[in-house]
């Protein structure tokens, strides 16, 4: 756009050129396209009883039924309402701890002893480089109901009797899956809102100090308003997300006995597909998700254009 | 009723309000620091410890019974020797592939002159929007003989257009005389992508680097998808099965304490093979973490400049 059209002579010497980036850019152009693009073409697979190991050509055509039977078939319908209950619960209490990332920052920029607040900064951005698998394996050594650190010491300590399954149980699931988000994230999310703090015009400070303004009144007035872009805009982003949770962190804290109210759909996806074998109804409500995620993303953009007035994708 | 503290900007006047804000600010954090640290010296001072007292959860605070065979002992098992070769091997190619390609796609995307440049790279950044879901993806895979097949692990990888905009960015931030002084030379696009560019774009790439490896080192929904071969389970998947199924790793041990060990206190438990894998899994986390923090922190630094 910028360079082209300036002369029509270098135009006409560059013709073979234009080709020959294109040419270097192709075989990543492929990988894309293989990776990325053709997937799309197996959500066909949602429209036949396909069976693994058999050719599509001798599954059933059974066109809609799958997606019939998530609304009208009463056993689907009870078990798609306890997996969409557990996703929104669990990604209202994410909502939650994206309102607690700023307060963090907040504090945590409250801190006037340097090197303090660097190993805070430091240490409680860990958790986020280790995987599920990891905070699973860290959950497992502090709270399993043998010997884990959890019961030992509280057992220790004379405060309970007996030893107390936190990761076999049904019991406050949602919440426990949160606190195991916030202790892998929450350092790592509180560091986009230091940057924001730190680049706030320090004359503003100045001049409420000047005025007369205490900490308080200082971070209500002037940091609380100057960091709130930087939150409405990862809030936005996180609604976009609202039934994508993923399923790493809930497929390795399942187990039989907390699997009811774990189940988020990427997870409930995986359960019924790859684990059930029921691969073309999986693929159904794959399907449905990503239309309706696909939906949020444009109503979220379309909110942060009137936020910001700038989009942000 | 006011104090003079130095603790602010020198000077400053500072209420009694403000220092109890202070002193439960201090704790605070040092309590969420230690949440953040301790299961990892936790595990690191059991799989340390005499065995015997780890399986009973004796030890909570410090090392008790200090032997170290655990770490030499834990590799004889079989499949765990694999396992870490599969691991540090797709890393290390995933990494360098990935690293490559974003390098190299994202400096052919700065190129106006390319033959309807806009439209590619749209195609490219687009797939960061859509999914078409894990079912057709394991379809897909298994067709193209992905599954139970080391590539599974690295060529579905290899291009990252997250990545590609963090080079493109960096890569217009470049003076474009630089690049135009090898024009001058007739030099070829490779030639002044390698020669020119991708020096300058060391700062970008070393983020860009950290984050992929982290990535691949963590990776564990390709090996439950794609591999049923035991040859090409990774650390992340061994150890998790290790947690999950005490029977798996019951029978594992059998096999391996085929020695008669005398000295309880240093035979394996269950316990403390999986303190002891979780500690290896972990370790290049932490051995890579305090000398690269800067472009882990650098990373979402940049990525929120794009969003």
């Amino acid at each position: 756009m910028k360079a082209s059209g300036r002369n029509g002579l270098s135009k006409r010497l560059v013709l073979p050129e234009k080709y020959q980036l294109f040419a270097m850019l192709l075989p990543f152009l492929l990988l894309v396209f293989v990776f990325s693009y053709l997937p799309l073409l197996g959500w066909r697979y949602a429209f036949y009883a396909y069976r693994p190991g058999f050719p599509l050509e001798k599954c059933e055509y059974v066109g809609w039924y799958w997606f019939e039977s998530i609304f009208s078939n009463s056993y689907q319908v009870a078990e798609i309402s306890r997996v969409m209950v557990n996703t929104l619960a669990i990604s209202g209490l994410g909502l939650l701890l994206n309102c607690i990332a700023p307060v963090f920052a907040i504090l945590l920029n409250e801190i006037h002893h340097r090197p303090y607040r660097k190993t805070v900064q430091i240490l409680t951005t860990l958790p986020n480089f280790i995987s599920w698998v990891l905070v699973y394996a860290v959950a497992f050594a502090m709270f399993n109901v043998n010997n884990g650190f959890f019961n030992q010491a509280l057992m220790a300590l004379g405060w309970i009797d007996k030893p107390v399954n936190v990761l076999a149980s049904n019991k406050n699931v949602w919440g426990t899956m949160t606190l195991w988000s916030a202790w892998k994230s929450l350092g790592w999310s509180s560091i986009l809102y230091l940057a924001a703090i730190a680049g706030l015009d320090q004359e503003l400070f100045e001049a409420a100090k000047v005025d007369g303004a205490n900490r308080f009144q200082q971070i209500l007035h002037i940091t609380l308003p100057g960091i709130s872009p930087t939150f409405l805009v990862l809030l936005v982003m996180s609604i976009a997300n609202l039934i994508n949770n993923g399923m790493d962190q809930y497929y390795v804290f399942q187990n039989a006995l907390n699997k009811s109210s774990i189940e988020v759909l990427d997870l409930y996806v995986y359960n019924i597909s790859l684990g059930g074998g029921n691969f073309s109804f999986g693929t159904a409500v794959s399907m449905l998700k990503s239309v309706i995620s696909l939906t949020l993303l444009l109503i979220a953009n379309g909110a942060a254009k009137l936020i910001r007035g700038s989009s942000i994708f | 009723m006011t104090v003079h503290l130095s603790a602010g900007s020198p000077g400053s006047k500072q209420s009694v309000s403000s220092r109890v804000f202070d002193i439960f600010n201090y704790l605070f954090f040092g309590i969420f620091t230690l949440l953040c640290v301790y299961p990892f010296y936790y595990i690191f001072i059991n799989t340390i410890s005499d065995n015997t007292l780890t399986a009973k959860g004796q030890v909570l605070f410090y090392p008790m019974g200090v032997h170290f065979s655990n770490y030499a002992q834990v590799m004889k098992i079989q499949g765990l020797g694999e396992a870490t070769l599969i691991s540090v091997a797709r890393t290390v190619i995933g990494t360098v592939l990935s690293v490559f390609a974003s390098a190299f796609v994202g400096y052919l995307v700065t190129k106006d002159k390319m033959w309807c440049r806009k439209i590619w790279y749209r195609f490219i950044v687009a797939t960061m929007y859509f999914n078409a879901g894990i079912i057709p993806w394991y379809i897909l895979m298994m067709n193209l003989h992905l599954t139970n097949n080391f590539l599974g692990y690295i060529i579905p990888g290899i291009m990252s257009p997250f990545n590609i905009i963090l080079v493109k960015t960096y890569v217009e931030s470049i003076p474009a005389a630089l690049e135009e002084s090898a024009q001058i030379d007739s030099a070829g696009y490779w030639v002044r992508f390698s020669r020119i560019i991708l020096p300058l774009c060391m700062p970008i790439l070393a983020t860009v680097t950290v984050f992929t490896a982290v990535g691949q080192w963590n990776s564990f929904q390709d090996t439950l998808f794609l591999m049923t071969d035991r040859k090409l389970y990774t650390l992340q998947f061994l150890l998790y099965r290790y947690i999950n199924e005490s029977n798996a790793l019951a029978t594992v041990l059998k096999n391996t304490g085929g020695n008669v060990n005398i000295n309880l206190s240093l035979v394996q438990t269950p316990t403390s093979v999986r303190m002891t894998v979780t500690m290896i899994v972990v370790a290049p986390i932490l051995l890579v973490y305090p000398f690269f923090q800067r472009y882990f922190v650098g990373g979402i630094m940049i990525g929120a400049v794009k969003g």
